[in-house]
This record gives structure tokens, C-alpha cells and sequence, in this order.
């Protein structure tokens, strides 16, 4: 697979990585290189093979719904970049 | 006094019991050495006020009775373990000045068993790399690099000094290290690595994705084990790779690792794949007794281009066991070949979604735009290196629509035959015997242009990661180039207790006494 500079920017869009555009044709160069890598796995048969959804033979444990913990909003805003009256701050969001 | 910084943790224990010195004297020593070791950039943040508070609170605890199995140890942490109120930073900007207002499960019971913290160790940008050189607070040199050490006066030459002042100034002379070839220590636990082979820390916790822990052991020559998949918390470590990641110790014999893995294992109700499992006494697995222990060694492992002294360290190592009672059996893992590129699927695609978090909302840095989306975007592309974006970038893309069933569910397919082929073979076998790494250690700035010639280091460590084995590095001998090499022993899942009971036959078989040519309390 190789990717073109539109993919790139697409990609990276979805990331939500801003990728100027002088860099997005050298960037398509590494990300094809490594798609191309890795499509050496449709060498692999694995019709019927079930995919791996835990590396560990074990369920996924649950616990009761119930507040553990809470009381903590200065901990929780403590590394916030910005932050007023007990809440993150954002830019505006809706005119 | 013997130098305090040479001791193995095991002989520190014993020492300490003896009243020979104190946790205080121990860790005043290696706050020394961290100090003294500045030249390798292993530490991001040194912490030695901390370091000799809880050395003291050791000390009191030890008089009392109450001493813990890691009761004053000075250890090194891996700035990936968040540590309550002290800078977190996962090598990365993005994270500058985070300090967590908790604990990690991990370094909590290591400090619960009484351990010392000496400060946080360097690694790749959110473990991402095999060299640490993607760190944003520049690479790690090992301290196996050559180098010479120089003396020189610590006065600006030239500058404004009057010819007055210059003849009435003390010189102040210092010792400064001069690299002549700057070598990589392994990653991304390369700060652990150079730490504990240059002797400023006793011991590292590491974590290891697809070799982050055996990978660097084996560079430095130092002993590095990974546990099986849910043995250690990951409750409190930044999340690279979920499936996958898995901390360990770093320590300097295989003695020592038993000691440190069996308090930094348990169950943790706050990681739902911590397993609820007791933890063994593993160092009480250390008999050396492996008579009619079955070794498989894996065909496949013998790849195309291998330095012909790897294949001879490693039949050495067979002859080893085999002298020492085990018997050697030829076993296949038919999928090898395909492990790096399902890992190199698998593991961007659960760090793009894991990295995610990093938004510049409610941590870390922010770079302002002109809307919210516009902010995402500038912090992210700022804040995040170009090895962490590349693998962003690659797992967005192999998780998205249209391009989901063709990676992401392949991978996890040829995941599932990967795990198979470590089944079958341990139905022939109790352990697997390989090399750790392909090469030595290369030079910082090597390999730097080619991220799949990067990716080829961890060739021998990322199938048991994909599988969630337990798996360690042994030192066993120096190349010709004068590097160490290390052997690596997987085992069956949770029977970490026999893959430390092999390392302990390997490791005084090899007898690995060399030191590197950089130690910290030199002279």
C-alpha cells in the first residue's frame, strides 16, 4: 500500500495531529514503507482463526457500580493547562 | 568500608541485617553516583531528598523490626510509572511538569516493601523505540560507550575575568567524561539500563511492550525479565500498548530480579487484567537444580544475517544447560517470521487509541488555536515526538474504516497462531533458550533514518510479548567489539518461578563479571 499526500493529511487529520503540508509527502514515504512491511502478513493463512481479543485465558473482571472514590476535583484539576471556578477551561466550542 | 555501589541488593540486604551500614549510608553513596553519572542522561528527574527521607524512614523501620524484603534499597524508576507529586513524564512534552496526585501499584509496593527512590530514569517517548533516542530529554548514553575521563578547570576560559581576579582564583578543577563513540543503551528502558550498569542505582523497574526490558538488559549487560501478561499492575503506568505492556525489574543477577518481581507482582482490583493469582516465593525457585528440565530451541530463531558470535554465545549457552542436567530439544515456532508485523499493527493501533487522552485539556501541554479542534491538533503535533506520531499515525490508519479488517483483525489472527505455535511447543518443552537481541548495542544516531531497521532489534523478544510470556535477559558474554550479549529464557505463562531457576544455572555458568568502561563511583 502506498499512501499519498491526501491520506497522509486525512490521517493525520483523524489523529488530530497537525501536519504541515511540506512534511506530508515525506511522512507518506515512512507510512508506506511500513504498511508495506507489515503486508507481508497476507503470507499467513487465517481463514477460521479466531482473533486475539486477550492475551491472558481470563475474563474480564467487573466490580460493582458503585463510587469508590470522588471529593478529589482539586487532585483532578491540579495538572489542568487552565482552569476556573472548579472546571477545565477550553476555547469557545459553540458561537 | 566496601564501596557501597558495587553490592548486588541480596548482599545490601544481608549487610544492612548485619548493622555493617545503614539505608542512609547505602543510599547517600548512590545519590553520589547519580550525581556523578550526569555524562549518561539516564535520569529525567533526580529526587535525593526523597531518596534520603525514605532511606531514614528504612532505617527506622529496620530498628524497629519492621524491615520490608526491599527495606532500604535505593532503586531507580522508569519515568513511565507515575509517582505522587513528582514529575511524570513518559520521556515525552507532552507530559512536561505532570505530576500525578497518585501512585503507581507498582513502585506502591515497592514502596511498601521499603524500597528507596532514587529519581525517575530516561526512556524512549511513551516507551516507543529500541535505542532511547526518541526521548525528549535526549537519548541515553550507555555507560559501555568508550570515552576517557578528563580533568579540566571549571572556569569560563577567556571570558570577562580581569587579570586580577584570574590570578588571585582558586582553579576548581572537575572530572568530566569525553565520549569518542556515543552508544545506545537499549529502550525504551534505556535510563534503567544505564543506571543499574553504572552503578548509580541498585536496581530499575522497566517495562517491557515487545522488549523494552530484555532488549536494554542485554545491551548493558545487566538482568532484565518481563512476567507474564497480568502478573504486574499496570494500574498507574502511562499506557503505551495495553495488551502488551508489562513492567519488571532491572537489576544486576538473577538473584536480585527474583527479589524485586515478587513485590512488584500481586493483584490489583484497580487493573481489570491484573490476574488474582498468589506470588510465589521466586527466590526460592532459585535451587539450580534443572535436571531433565526440557530447553527447546526454536529453528526459526536462526535468522538470515545473525553475527555468527550470537549463534555461538547462544549454542554455549545450550551446552550450558546441557552440562548442567537439561536437556536440549529442537522445537518450532512457525509464525516467528510474522511477529514483528503484527506487533507493529497491534501495538500502534492500541497507542493511538491510549494517546488519545493527550489533548491538552485536562494535563500537560497546550498549545492555544483558534478553535478547540485547532487546539487538539497544535498541542498534539507539538507535543509529541516524530517516532510517537509516526506510530499514531499508522495505528489511526490501520483502525479506521475500510482498513480495519485488512490489519488490525489480521494481526489479531495471525496473534492468535502466534500464541498457538508457543502452545504446541510447550508441549515438548519447559522452557525456550534464545538470544536476547540480534546485535550490540549500535551508536546514537545509527539506524536513526530507518524505522525497520530500528523495529528489527526486538526480532527475538516481541513473539513471547504477543503471546504474554514471562521471558528474561541473562548476560553471558561480551562480542568481539567488547559489548555484552545477553540470552533470554521464556517460559510458560505465570511460571516465572522455572525461568529464573534456568537464569540462575546461565548466569553462573557464564560467570558475567565484566564491567562497563563508565562506573559511576570509579576509583
Amino acid at each position: 500500500m502506498s499512501l499519498d499526500k491526501a491520506t497522509v493529511a486525512k490521517i493525520a487529520h483523524l489523529a488530530r495531529i497537525k501536519v504541515p503540508e511540506a512534511d506530508q509527502d515525506h511522512l507518506a514515504g515512512e507510512l508506506s514503507n511500513i504498511l508495506n512491511f507489515v503486508e507481508q502478513l497476507n503470507e499467513v493463512d487465517t481463514v477460521g482463526v479466531q482473533p486475539m481479543t486477550s492475551v491472558a485465558p481470563h475474563k474480564l473482571r467487573r466490580r460493582p457500580d458503585a463510587v469508590t472514590d470522588g471529593g478529589v476535583r482539586d487532585a483532578v484539576l491540579l495538572n489542568a493547562p487552565d482552569s476556573a471556578e472548579g472546571f477545565f477551561v477550553v476555547p469557545k466550542v459553540v458561537e | 568500608m566496601t564501596d557501597l555501589t558495587k553490592l548486588t541488593m541480596t548482599e545490601a540486604l544481608a549487610g544492612m541485617a548485619k548493622g555493617e551500614f545503614t539505608s542512609v549510608e547505602l543510599t547517600e553513596a548512590h545519590v553520589r553516583a547519580v550525581e556523578a553519572s550526569r555524562a549518561l542522561n539516564a535520569f529525567i528527574t533526580e529526587t535525593p531528598d526523597q531518596a534520603i527521607a525514605m532511606a531514614e524512614r528504612a532505617d527506622a523501620r529496620r530498628a524497629k523490626g519492621e524491615a520490608g524484603p526491599m527495606n532500604g534499597l535505593p532503586i531507580a524508576v522508569k519515568d513511565l510509572f507515575c509517582t505522587a507529586g513528582f514529575q511524570t513524564t513518559a520521556g515525552s512534552h507532552i507530559l512536561e511538569g505532570f505530576k500525578p496526585p497518585y501512585e503507581s501499584t507498582v513502585t506502591s509496593n515497592l514502596w511498601r516493601d521499603g524500597a528507596v527512590m532514587l529519581g525517575k530514569v530516561n526512556l524512549d517517548e511513551f516507551a516507543m523505540g529500541s535505542s532511547n533516542v526518541t526521548s525528549h530529554y535526549g537519548p541515553v548514553v550507555s555507560p559501555w560507550s568508550e570515552g576517557t575521563l578528563v580533568q579540566r578547570d571549571m572556569a569560563e576560559e577567556g571570558g570577562f575575568l580581569s587579570e586580577l581576579t584570574a590570578a588571585v582564583r582558586q582553579p576548581r578543577p572537575v572530572q568530566e567524561w569525553q565520549w569518542t563513540r556515543k552508544l545506545v543503551p537499549g529502550g525504551s528502558s534505556g535510563g534503567s539500563a544505564a543506571a543499574v550498569a553504572a552503578r548509580c542505582a541498585m536496581a530499575a523497574t522497566g517495562t517491557d511492550t515487545g522488549g523494552s526490558i530484555r532488549q536494554p538488559a542485554s545491551f548493558v549487560g545487566i538482568v532484565g525479565i518481563k512476567p507474564t501478561y497480568g502478573r504486574c499492575s499496570r494500574w498507574g503506568i502511562v499506557a503505551f500498548a495495553s495488551s502488551l505492556d508489562q513492567a519488571g525489574p532491572m537489576t544486576r543477577t538473577v538473584g536480585d530480579a527474583a527479589l524485586m518481581l515478587g513485590s512488584m507482582c500481586g493483584f490489583d482490583p484497580k487493573d481489570s487484567t491484573s490476574v488474582d493469582m498468589p506470588v510465589p516465593d521466586f527466590r526460592a525457585a532459585l535451587t539450580g537444580d534443572i535436571r531433565g528440565l526440557k530447553v527447546g530451541i526454536p529453528k526459526e530463531y536462526r535468522v538470515d544475517g545473525m553475527p555468527a558470535e550470537i549463534e555461538k554465545l547462544w549454542q554455549q549457552g545450550i551446552d550450558w544447560l546441557k552440562a548442567a542436567g537439561a536437556e536440549p530439544v529442537e522445537i518450532s515456532l512457525p509464525h516467528t517470521k510474522y511477529a514483528l508485523a503484527t506487533y507493529y499493527i497491534v501495538a500502534p493501533a492500541e497507542c493511538s487509541s491510549n494517546l488519545a487522552r493527550y489533548d491538552g485539556v485536562r494535563f500537560g501541554l497546550r498549545v492555544e488555536g483558534k478553535d478547540l479542534k485547532d487546539m487538539y491538533e497544535n498541542t498534539r503535533a507539538e507535543g509529541f515526538g516524530a517516532e510517537v506520531k509516526r506510530r499514531i499515525m499508522i495505528g489511526t490508519y490501520v483502525l479506521s474504516a475500510g482498513y480495519y479488517e485488512a490489519y488490525y483483525r489480521k494481526a489479531q489472527q495471525v496473534r492468535t497462531r502466534i500464541a498457538e505455535d508457543f502452545e504446541q511447543a510447550y508441549r515438548q518443552c519447559d522452557v525456550i533458550l534464545t538470544p536476547t537481541a540480534p546485535s550490540t548495542a549500535f551508536a546514537i544516531g545509527e539506524k536513526m533514518d530507518d524505522p525497520i531497521a530500528m523495529y528489527l532489534n526486538d526480532v527475538f523478544t516481541v513473539p513471547a510479548s504477543l503471546a504474554g510470556l514471562p521471558g528474561i535477559s541473562v548476560p553471558a558474554g561480551l562480542a568481539s567489539d567488547g559489548l555484552p550479549l545477553g540470552l533470554q529464557i521464556l517460559g510458560r505463562p505465570f511460571d516465572e518461578s522455572t525461568v529464573l531457576r534456568v537464569a540462575g544455572v546461565l548466569e553462573n555458568a557464564a560467570g558475567f563479571d565484566a564491567l562497563p568502561p563508565f562506573v559511576a563511583a570509579r576509583g
